[in-house]
């Protein structure tokens, strides 16, 4: 059931084509937030930092029962101002549109996002690893 | 920036349909598609395309054809044939708009508010014309689709004596309307609202995305007054390019301008969070 999650939120392709990028060092990103505790029955999976132009990018899904019930933004780019509104306004839209994509059929969203690589790719790596 | 979300229905499987994230063009360009696109390399082919436009329209590359023309290092004659009827199409635009739309922003060419929605648009034909009758193609939130989505692939169909959906979107038998969620500029991570698209297109034009990125070109200093402006219609071009001379515009005129547009319906939302939309608009809404 999450392999149907992971197919439509992302691409391999994307993902093979930032392992290229990988070497560079990641920037340092400021305090990491602090993770809301699981619920019984939950688990988390825990995304690689991706690298963007912007900044490391990870993303932690809590799942239970097969199914994705929270995405965390465990790093984001914060480095400058354009960072910082690229990272208020395209991060939580990504998660509200991981999450609608299981209860609403939403096939896409106009007025979309920056980083959405660096999220989609970090979230296939999380959802690859609880495969 | 942490967010949590409530437990959700588990997830409706997706057959024979195949996602995928392109960066390009500065950019994601996401395509669903049928699984035969991969089989007969036309995604791959649309894929290129994005790659070649990039290379050939791309401001930020020094020996991009648009580069080189801005420096006057090569004349039109010497670009590749798109450029011309690329500076075609934006002049056109440009004169419809009363020049709230340029290709010279800052007075240097670049067409980069054209290229994006027109070259989403070709990729999309691309897969046509290998074949494909429905599949979505979208270029950093501009949307072009073919056809509907294949029912096949979703959630059980409606019961049969369900009333036909009036209104643009028909797509053929055994397909739905793709659905477009327009993304709230005023409320982080929300959709404002649902398009149903049918061989057509969806663009808009915002403060969400980069911060106040569209210049009114008459006054040279960000445009004010809307949060976004949303434009269904048949061609993605035309649309992006329509959403950005009139967020350009501001409330008042966009108005008047787009309920002026054939074929053409807008969608927006101020800075205070009004809304408003043309009269042939509401029928490209999705029932809530």
């Amino acid at each position: 059931m999450l392999v149907a999650v992971v197919l439509t939120v992302a691409g391999l392709a994307a993902l093979r084509s930032f392992k290229t990028h990988m070497n560079g060092s990641e920037r340092a990103v400021g305090s990491p937030p602090s993770v809301p505790p699981l619920s019984p029955g939950e688990h988390a999976l825990t995304g690689r930092a991706v690298p963007t132009v912007y900044g490391p990018v990870q993303v932690r899904v809590v799942e239970r029962s097969g199914s994705i019930v929270g995405v965390n933004i465990l790093r984001h780019p914060a480095e400058t101002t354009m960072d910082i509104q690229i990272g208020q306004f395209a991060f939580p839209r990504l998660v509200g549109e991981t999450l609608t994509a299981q209860s609403a059929r939403i096939d896409s969203v106009s007025g979309a996002t920056y980083t959405s690589h660096g999220y989609i790719s970090s979230l296939q790596s999380a959802l690859d690893h609880g495969a | 920036m942490l967010s949590s979300f409530p437990l959700l229905p588990a997830p409706v499987p997706v057959t024979a349909r195949v996602r995928r994230a392109e960066p390009v063009m500065g950019t994601v360009v996401s395509f669903d598609v049928p699984a035969a696109a991969v089989a007969d390399g036309s995604l791959d082919a649309a894929v290129r395309w994005l790659h070649w436009v990039d290379r050939v329209f791309s401001p930020y590359r020094p020996d991009s054809d648009v580069s080189l023309l801005a420096a006057a290092e090569v004349t039109v004659d010497g670009c590749a044939p798109e450029v011309a009827e690329v500076i075609s199409a934006c002049t056109a635009v440009r004169l419809c708009s009363g020049g709230y739309f340029t290709a010279a922003p800052g007075g240097v060419f670049d067409p980069s508010g054209y290229v994006k929605g027109w070259a989403v648009e070709r990729a999309a034909a691309i897969l046509s014309a290998a074949g494909s009758s429905n599949h979505l193609v979208n270029g950093g939130g501009d949307v072009q689709c073919a056809g509907g989505r294949p029912r096949s692939s979703l959630a059980p169909a409606p019961v049969p004596d369900s009333p036909a959906p009036a209104g643009p979107p028909s797509p053929a038998p055994g397909e739905e309307p793709w659905r477009v969620g327009i993304a709230d500029p005023l409320r982080r991570g929300r959709l404002a609202l649902v398009v149903e698209a049918a061989d057509s297109a969806v663009a808009t034009s915002g403060i969400a995305e980069r911060g106040a990125h569209i210049v009114d070109p008459h006054l040279g200093r960000p445009a004010a007054g809307l949060a976004s402006l949303t434009v269904v219609g048949p061609s993605l071009a035309l649309a992006d390019a329509y959403a950005t001379a009139a967020f350009a515009m501001g409330p008042a005129r966009a108005r008047d301008w787009t309920e002026s547009l054939p074929d053409y319906e807008a969608y927006a939302i101020t800075e205070d969070g009004d809304t408003w939309q043309t009269p042939g608009f509401a029928p490209h809404i999705a029932p809530a």
